[in-house]
């Protein structure tokens, strides 16, 4: 085994000590915020880790890397990737009691950098997550009325025929793109604020503001409905998608095993990326709801548990969103089919019921050869089950567009759509909250907020701020900066976050040091898988991944999906290149805070060098003791 | 007389309408048809006179399609197309009625059907809901907000209370050998029970 570790003088001054742990624990009872039983601790990372991702990313990747043979690199990488750093997070958490910056300048002061990169990410990532809820809450209104508004397409001006881009695209297209986004046709293009989308934006951030008012002394109240709901819609899905027709065909087409994808590099790469990216490891928040436990809390249980939860829920709501999925494209093919069907019937002017969709190959064959010109000018249309059943749906594009096109179709559609449209907001405010945690901690540990200053009062500064900031998203070109920070944001730099805090803990705390630690917390020593996935395996895994996905990521051109009704091939959307400008968007959002992590610990070494003359040593920061006359209770 | 200029083409899909109610398409059918155009031409000034005999069908397919005219035998031609087409689309309700078909399985080709307007509330029902859910989250913010100011300022009276008694004890007793008695005797400290109990054996004298 590596017995690396590289030095570090001081560290003992900076942590508490095994023993003290627990009268730092008895102390802090009233002054912490602590969960008020364990179901609220677990519900909140597994709310935190299941999200939106669950159920429009992992449903996509699996259909699109061979369905079933797709669950083998998942399930492998979730058992050498998601778990052990999921452990490593929950453990340095509860032994340093303290929020991601507090932890890693624990650790090392020159580590400060890889939390504050930590906050900067929760930030983004907080930052334009919400306005995905804000327009889930938009659907949500919206769906109270029968007939749903997205099943109609609206009557143009003389009430003669329906608006030409909803005639050309369909329905669901168009209050998409034009009623709910009024989207523009480039992201320079940028429009002005659309008042509902605004609307729904004020609503979103002050829902997010009621839960996390004092941190997880309310988000732990709101995570029994929050985490808890959007299981049970689930089941009502898959109850329901089950006895819907053609539910089965999405299914097996979902799961259907094509082996030869494991060869392929990609098919791996995202695998990884996934299992990383829906863990929601490396933003701090999952370090700071485990600083919460107490010391002798099985956190070892817990990261099994909670991944286990995670990769259980990915695969259930594959499921149910391929029976809906499977519904639809059924009842596409049978639409179209009958159409042609329409379409002979109506050519040759042949009685009703003799066409069926059995017989309609040799139908044609016999209307073929009775009439050969007047056949030639009947104009069919391609009907496909595959190609219905693979249209690339993931993303917002999923929820938005197909599943409400597949409700609209279901009867009792306004039932199924507002019990979605909650699922989804609990998945994304459960999230939100984890975010949350990951901003507020570190600002409060990194003392740039007065002491006195209230929570309540710092929670409703930065949901304010983010508020304002995230008013970009209500333009027209709103989507597209969307797409580009969900693009970038959220994806390399926490992978070097993630390295680094592996690093961190294995070779700069020593991970000898973390074994007794967690001997001390839940009784016995990390068995051999725990050390070879964290001091090998797992850093490995992390480098190979963020190495491949940098490579692809530069080497891909800067392009983006646009909705141009003047397109040629409307309603196809048309890829069109980022203007210059966006680049240096991108370098910022993405480099920012990789960067911070170098960045401190130079000035951090600079600030040392110049100090050392003076030989002044730094306050160490330690807990103050009982007094004779009894406790001062602050 | 098909494609002529002034003849129209309906196409009727009973069975997709009706399914099992399906009725048949007869000759008494095909005169229902012609007196619900005549009773659309009555309804044209300068059109009353049109008789069921006016108009002429022709072309009767399975499928269930014809072509139609509406003649005026007294100038020997067929009426406009135009005026055909208005008439039947300010009557296309009763038409539709008449057969229990509706604008999709009674097609005239070339006739494009009015659409119905959009029923428009006067205020959209998701700023309704939005409403509700606003207000209550306003009221939940208000409400959160002003219980922790409550707690706040309860918690900073209460030590301030004790802090006033502790201070009044700590001016009334008296300090021997440097030492205050007061901590001894209540705070932290245990009073021993025994020494009272005797106390209060000793009868007072």
């Amino acid at each position: 085994m590596v017995r690396l570790v590289l030095p570090n003088p001081g560290l003992e001054a900076r942590i508490p000590s095994l023993g003290q742990l627990e009268t730092i624990e008895a102390e802090e009872a009233s002054s912490r915020p602590k969960w008020d039983n364990k179901a609220q601790y677990m519900l909140t990372c597994v709310g935190f880790c299941v999200g939106l991702g669950n159920v429009w990313r992992f449903p996509y990747l699996c259909q699109s890397h061979g369905g079933g043979a797709f669950m083998i690199p998942f399930l492998i990488l979730l058992v050498l990737e998601g778990i052990p750093l999921l452990h490593l997070e929950f453990a340095i958490g509860q032994r340093l009691r303290k929020g991601s910056v507090g932890v890693w300048s624990s650790i090392h002061p020159a580590l400060k950098g890889v939390g504050i990169a930590s906050m900067f990410v929760s930030f983004m990532v907080g930052y334009y997550y919400n306005t995905i809820i804000a327009w889930v809450m938009w659907y949500f209104f919206n769906s109270f009325q029968d007939p749903l508004p997205w099943s109609e397409c609206p009557l143009n001006a003389n009430r003669t025929g329906y608006v030409d881009e909803c005639a050309r695209s369909s329905s669901v297209d168009y209050f998409w793109y034009r009623e709910t986004l009024n989207i523009s046709t480039s992201i320079s293009d940028s429009g002005s604020i659309q008042w509902w989308v605004l609307l729904c934006l004020t609503c979103a951030w002050s829902v997010l503001y009621v839960c996390t008012i004092r941190g997880i002394e309310t988000t732990g109240k709101a995570v029994y409905i929050t985490s808890t709901l959007p299981y049970v819609v689930l089941t009502i899905f898959l109850i329901r998608g089950l006895t819907l027709k053609g539910a089965t065909n999405g299914i097996v087409f979902l799961f259907t095993p094509n082996v030869t994808e494991l060869a392929n590099p990609v098919t791996w790469l995202d695998a990884g990326a996934q299992v990383f990216y829906s863990f929601s490891l490396a933003f701090g928040g999952l370090i700071s709801f485990s600083s919460y436990n107490s010391v002798h809390n099985n956190c070892e249980m817990d990261a099994v548990i909670v991944s286990v939860i995670n990769g259980f829920t990915s695969v259930y709501a594959a499921t149910v969103v391929y029976s809906i999925i499977g519904f639809r494209a059924t009842e596409r093919f049978d639409d179209c089919f009958n159409t042609n069907i329409l379409t002979l019937m109506n050519g040759f002017d042949l009685p009703e019921g003799n066409v069926t969709q059995e017989n309609f190959e040799e139908m044609k064959l016999w209307c073929n050869s009775s009439d050969p010109e007047a056949f030639a000018r009947l104009r069919f249309q391609t009907c496909d089950m595959n190609s219905f059943l693979s249209e690339g749906v993931e993303g917002t594009g999923l929820a938005f567009i197909v599943f409400t096109e597949a409700i609209t179709k279901m009867p009792l559609s306004p039932l199924w759509s507002v019990l979605f449209f909650i699922m989804l907001f609990c998945l994304g405010l459960s999230s939100m909250f984890g975010n949350m945690e990951g901003v507020v901690v570190p600002l409060q540990d990194l003392r740039i907020i007065p002491k006195k200053w209230p929570k309540e009062l710092l929670t409703g500064l930065i949901c304010l701020g983010t508020y304002l900031l995230a008013f970009v998203f209500t333009l027209n070109s709103g989507q597209y900066w969307l797409s580009l920070l969900d693009g970038y944001a959220g994806s390399i730099p926490l992978l070097v976050i993630a390295f680094c805090e592996m690093f961190a803990v294995v070779y700069v705390y020593g991970v000898d040091r973390f074994n007794r630690d967690i001997e001390f917390m839940i009784g016995h020593k990390p068995n051999i898988f725990w050390q070879v996935a964290w001091r090998v395996a797992s850093p490995l895994l992390m480098l190979v991944i963020f190495l491949f996905f940098l490579v692809v990521k530069v080497n891909e051109e800067l392009v983006y999906s646009v909705w141009d009704p003047a397109y040629e091939e409307f309603p196809k959307s048309q890829k069109v290149t980022y203007p210059g400008w966006v680049y240096a968007v991108v370098v910022i959002v993405a480099g920012v805070p990789c960067l911070v992590i170098p960045g401190f610990a130079i000035y951090k070494l600079l600030r040392d060098r110049c100090q050392r003359p003076g030989d002044r040593q730094g306050l160490v920061s330690g807990l103050s003791t009982a007094s004779i006359n009894g406790d001062l209770k602050s | 007389m098909p494609d002529a200029e002034n003849a129209f083409k309906v196409r009727l899909s009973i069975r997709t309408a009706l399914g099992d109610k399906a009725y048949a398409w007869d000759t008494n059918e095909e005169y229902l048809f012609k007196a619900m155009v005549a009773f659309s031409m009555r309804k044209v000034p300068n059109r009353e006179t049109t008789e069921i005999s006016h108009v002429l069908l022709c072309n009767v397919t399975q499928r269930v399609s014809f072509w139609f005219v509406v003649t005026d035998p007294s100038k020997n031609h067929t009426l406009p197309a135009v005026e055909i087409q208005s008439a039947i689309r300010m009557n296309r309700n009763r038409i539709n009625s008449a057969f229990f078909l509706n604008d999709q399985t009674l097609e005239f080709l070339k006739i494009p059907s009015t659409l119905a307007p959009p029923t428009d509330p006067t205020m959209p029902i998701w700023m309704i809901i939005f409403s509700v859910i606003f207000c209550i989250v306003i009221v939940a913010v208000m409400l959160l907000i002003f219980s922790g100011i409550r707690q706040r300022r309860r918690k900073s009276k209460g030590p301030s209370e004790v802090d006033d008694t502790e201070d009044k004890c700590e001016n009334m007793i008296t300090i021997e050998n440097g030492i205050p008695c007061d901590p001894l005797d209540t705070k932290g400290g245990h009073i021993n029970d025994v020494f009272m109990t005797e106390d209060e054996r000793l009868t007072p004298l």
